[in-house]
């Protein structure tokens, strides 16, 4: 069996609803466990207090933000390689659950950022590139709702994206590249130094995949969407063609 | 409900400003799920109706 199977949209719809109850299922208990353990068990850090409850949301939504954006890279190259129309709409599907993350982590690095540095905002590396991110995101919606024929929109989406992946990219390497922002560096790493205590990483980690699935669900779901809004478009088309 | 001190604010408003932005994605996302396999069902009936 090869994956490209999934390109078909018959194949891809057959899979996906027997898939998406389990996903569904999983990522709410996951989600559930990872942010009840985070906010009601865990205790305040020594030089934080409380405000490091924020982290279960601020990070995750980070992560996945970034991550989505490099799916629809990813989902946008096939399209423009192989022509596969479930790839462009699971991109477009994508890109809803990728703006909502970027904005959760918006604001809760703006709400988390009041009391630690004194400042809701600052032009910071990281923050900046996360705020274009942001525009990246709007830009490619935008895109979409514009250009009415499906396939030039999949095609200038797919570039925008090309384009909008420096800033994914430096969303999360910016830290490392300029030393000046206050962000600091990664709350997760393979290097043991740099990771939060192991009281918090556990259920930091619970949160991460609780999120990831719910990417995953959240994408099947509007994936068919997008590809029974496909097939509505097209009979409507050969209606008024009579 | 724990304790969370001097920054209750922050912390619930963090929580708070996250589930709205996520239920208003998954309800928002339901809706159109729903209208758009509505409207398809409509469409696709029209088409056998008129033998397309």
């Amino acid at each position: 069996m090869s994956l490209w199977e999934y390109a078909n949209p018959r194949k891809f719809m057959q899979t996906s609803a027997g898939l998406l109850p389990w996903v569904t299922g999983i990522a709410a208990i996951v989600m559930v466990v990872g942010l009840v353990w985070g906010f009601f068990f865990t205790p305040d850090d020594y030089r934080q207090g409380s405000t490091v409850k924020i982290i279960y949301l601020h990070v995750p939504a980070a992560m996945m933000a970034i991550n989505i954006w490099a799916m629809m890279l990813v989902a946008s190259l096939i399209w423009l390689i192989r022509r596969h129309h479930v790839s462009a709409l699971a991109a477009k599907a994508a890109a809803p659950i990728g703006v909502t993350m970027t904005l959760i982590a918006l604001f809760t690095g703006a709400i988390w950022g009041q009391p630690m540095w004194g400042t809701y905002w600052a032009w910071d590396p990281r923050l900046t590139s996360f705020l274009i991110l942001f525009l990246f995101y709007l830009g490619y919606l935008a895109l979409w709702e514009a250009i009415d024929d499906p396939d030039t929109a999949a095609d200038l989406t797919a570039v925008l994206c090309l384009v909008g992946s420096v800033f994914a990219v430096l969303s999360r390497y910016a830290v490392n590249f300029w030393n000046q922002g206050l962000h600091q560096g990664a709350s997760l790493s393979m290097d043991a130094d740099e990771n939060v205590a192991d009281v918090f990483w556990l259920p930091l980690v619970v949160c991460i995949a609780g999120f990831v699935l719910f990417f995953v669900a959240l994408l099947l779901m509007r994936t068919r969407t997008e590809i029974r809004a496909r097939r509505l478009k097209a009979l409507i088309a050969r209606e008024r063609m009579g | 409900m724990p304790e969370l001190g001097k920054y209750a604010a922050e912390v619930l408003s963090a929580y708070g400003v996250s589930a709205l932005l996520i239920a208003a994605l998954v309800g928002w996302s339901f809706l159109r799920a729903a209208r758009v396999r509505r409207d398809l069902a409509e469409a696709e009936a029209r088409s056998r109706a008129h033998g397309r």
